[in-house]
């Protein structure tokens, strides 16, 4: 097990500029020991410039940064122990495996005999005994991604770097490497930060995620956490789905806020964070398609319970994916909402056109002043 | 029908190109291999053999002229690639988008002087009464004016100037298809400057270091302009016996034998480095 409390990296206070671009703008986090941290943004927020400033391929403006403890930033790329996987992978491609993998060992001026050892008993780990004859262009997508994760493996580094490394894969193998590479972090139990911005790759495999935006980190934190309490409308739009709203406070009913969208509906909401309480405040408001309730209309008289938004709408369409099926519903205000239904295929499943109540609670109503 | 024109097209394109092959190419050498077999024995009279062949052997003035422009051609080859790697590697690598294509019409700039032009160039500088003597002389240095001009020295500098530029274009196109990121996975995996360049961006670019390689000592060993003015009388370069041969003697027969073995030389030395580099023809084609 690793010692809990041990770090293994931190950055504090990382700014760098290109030009006028401001790429980093004043990072800071830390990484315990053997965890999996992932870096989750849009493009072009500064990921890469982040990683490629622990890897020391980029020299930050200010700001510092410890591998173990240790500051690196007047250490050469080289001599650093953080390993990166690249985007494109980039193995050697006039090298076979064995010695793609053997490279850095070389490197280090490891004995032969010792090499042969590390590289055989790395492609044993990785479920690729036989392929060190290989060449890289015989090997297939998946195959090419194990063997760039062991070509840094086998040099047992502080840290593991990956810059989006499915990026380049298809959706089925990203899906199966996703798997695969959580189960491969755990099975060398060092500190993977991986880089994405597929957020369902950052929430299934990560112990925590930073969300990066503008060159901010916006919050840290579990990606449960991130997903049922964002701290910023940019967060709670950006991790997993929602449907959004945009509008002002009209007054506080208890803990919830009534609020009155752009559009002209009045619902209540939970203010996610400290500045929204006023009056008049301009607000976004999210709500998550599990939380939507999808009833058909029977009774016009059924009244709303306290703490309860209640909307009619008709079905639009119906987009069946299995257990993640979902309603499209359009409101009064011809806003398309989506809320998560189960389809069962049977005859009391919903079919275009009907009309139904949308019905949500306010704790699951995300505020937040903009 | 649709298949039809397709291959009408084909032909109508390849048209072209197999005259150029079989016009340009082909006929004149096989007519020089028909004329180097020929003997005269007597006016008018004519032998098939291998004599022509055979009285290059025999006479050492030959067969040492052509090792000696052999090897340097070789060395030229070699300069080349030692000054060319680097700027090709600037080219590519190094420079921003914008100053590489000024970097590369720099390059070109020397083609658009003749060959002739370039060489009396060198010759204004390198002469008894030309730029460098002169200017070393009034900082003081020289005592007295100096010839740099007819030895091998001035030879091998006016030949690397000269195909310098078919090093780096290929050299350059090579490693412009090289991933930077590459580069850095060599630096990051633990590896120095030195182990970089030898074990990832050298092979990764030995397909153009071969391509330019041939070219260059191709076009050395078959220059005669650069040699004859810049080396005067005792450059003792191949193509100088091959034009004497036919201009001077009239003896078309050796002449033609004399240029086949040149071709035969040349292409002997460009297999055996191909061969000891690992590579193939097709792969130093296709991968520049
Ligand atoms: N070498 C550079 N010179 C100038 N600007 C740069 C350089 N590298 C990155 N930038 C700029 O810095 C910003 C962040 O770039 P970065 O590559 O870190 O984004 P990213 O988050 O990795 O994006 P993506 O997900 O698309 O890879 C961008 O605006 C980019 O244009
Ligand atoms: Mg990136």
């Amino acid at each position: 097990m690793p010692d809990s409390t041990a770090i293994d990296l931190e950055c504090i206070n990382i700014s760098k500029t290109f030009g006028d671009v401001l790429a980093v703008d004043n990072v800071s986090f830390d990484i315990p020991s053997g965890s999996f941290f992932s870096i989750l943004g849009p493009s072009g927020c500064g990921k890469t410039t982040l990683i490629r400033m622990i890897a020391g391929f980029e020299q930050p403006d200010s700001g510092e940064i410890r591998i173990k403890g240790a500051s690196v930033l007047n250490t050469a790329p080289n001599k650093r122990n953080v390993k990166m996987v690249f985007q494109h992978l980039a193995l050697f491609p006039m090298m076979n495996v064995y010695e793609n993998i053997a490279y850095g060992l070389r490197c280090r001026g490891v004995a032969k005999q010792e090499i042969d050892e590390r590289v055989n008993n790395v492609l044993d780990r990785i479920a690729l005994p036989d392929v060190g004859e290989r060449e890289i262009h015989q090997l297939s997508g998946g195959q090419k991604q194990r063997i760039a994760v062991a070509r840094c493996m086998v040099l047992d580094p502080d840290v593991l770097l990956l810059d989006e490394p499915l990026g380049a894969l298809d959706l089925k193998l990203r899906e199966a490497m996703k798997i695969e590479l959580k189960l491969l972090q755990h099975q060398f139990d060092t500190t993977f930060i991986y880089i994405t911005h597929d957020q369902s790759e950052a929430l299934v495999m990560s112990d925590q995620v930073a969300i990066m935006n503008q060159g901010r980190f916006e919050q840290v934190g579990t990606p449960q956490e991130l997903y049922h309490n964002p701290q910023s409308a940019f967060v709670a739009g950006f991790v997993g789905d929602s449907n959004r709203w945009s509008g002002t406070t009209v007054e506080s009913a208890g803990e919830a806020l009534k609020v009155k969208t752009d559009d002209g509906l009045e619902l209540l909401a939970m203010p996610s964070d400290s500045g929204s309480t006023d009056r008049s405040q301009k607000v976004s408001i999210f709500i998550r398609p599990e939380f939507i309730q999808v009833e058909r209309t029977r009774d016009e008289s059924e009244h709303t319970q306290p703490g309860q938004n209640r909307l009619t709408g008709v079905v639009d369409s119906l987009l069946f994916n299995g257990a993640n099926s979902r309603a499209l519903v359009r409101s009064p205000t011809d806003q398309l909402i989506e809320a998560d239904i189960v389809l069962t295929g049977g005859f009391e499943d919903l079919k275009p056109g009907e009309d139904v109540q949308l019905i949500w609670s306010c704790e699951q109503t995300m505020c937040f002043s903009v | 029908m649709q298949k039809d024109i397709k291959r009408l097209s084909l032909i109508l394109l390849f048209a072209p190109f197999a005259l150029w092959i079989t016009l340009l190419i082909l006929l004149p050498h096989i007519g020089m291999v028909v004329l180097s077999l020929r003997e005269k024995v007597a006016p008018r009279v004519y032998e098939y053999g291998f004599a022509n062949y055979i009285e290059f052997f025999n006479e050492p003035i030959y067969w040492n002229t052509l090792i000696r422009t052999g090897s340097m051609s070789l060395l030229v080859t070699v300069l080349a690639l030692i000054i060319g790697f680097p700027i090709a590697y600037y080219i590519a690598k190094i420079a921003g988008p914008r100053l590489r294509g000024a970097l590369f019409l720099l390059c070109l700039i020397p083609l658009w002087v003749s060959d002739l032009i370039r060489a009396f160039g060198w010759i204004l500088l390198l002469r008894e009464t030309g730029v460098i003597s002169s200017f070393l002389q009034w900082l003081g240095i020289l005592s007295g004016p100096i010839e740099m001009l007819y030895n091998d020295v001035a030879v091998i500098i006016g030949l690397v100037y000269t195909v310098i530029l078919f090093m780096i274009v290929p050299l350059a196109s090579t490693l412009d298809g090289m991933d930077n990121s590459m580069i850095e996975a060599g630096y990051n995996l633990g590896g120095r400057g030195i182990t970089v360049l030898r074990r990832i961006i050298i092979p990764y670019a030995m397909p153009g270091i071969a391509s330019g390689c041939i070219i260059v000592f191709m076009l050395t060993a078959g220059s005669y302009l650069t040699p004859i003015l810049l080396g005067g009388k005792n450059s003792s370069w191949f193509t100088e016996q091959i034009y004497d041969q036919f201009i001077t003697r009239y003896n078309w027969e050796s002449g033609a034998a004399f240029g086949m073995l040149l071709l035969a030389f040349t292409s002997i030395v460009v297999w055996l480095g191909l061969k000891l580099t690992g590579q193939t023809l097709a792969n130093t084609v296709t991968k520049t």
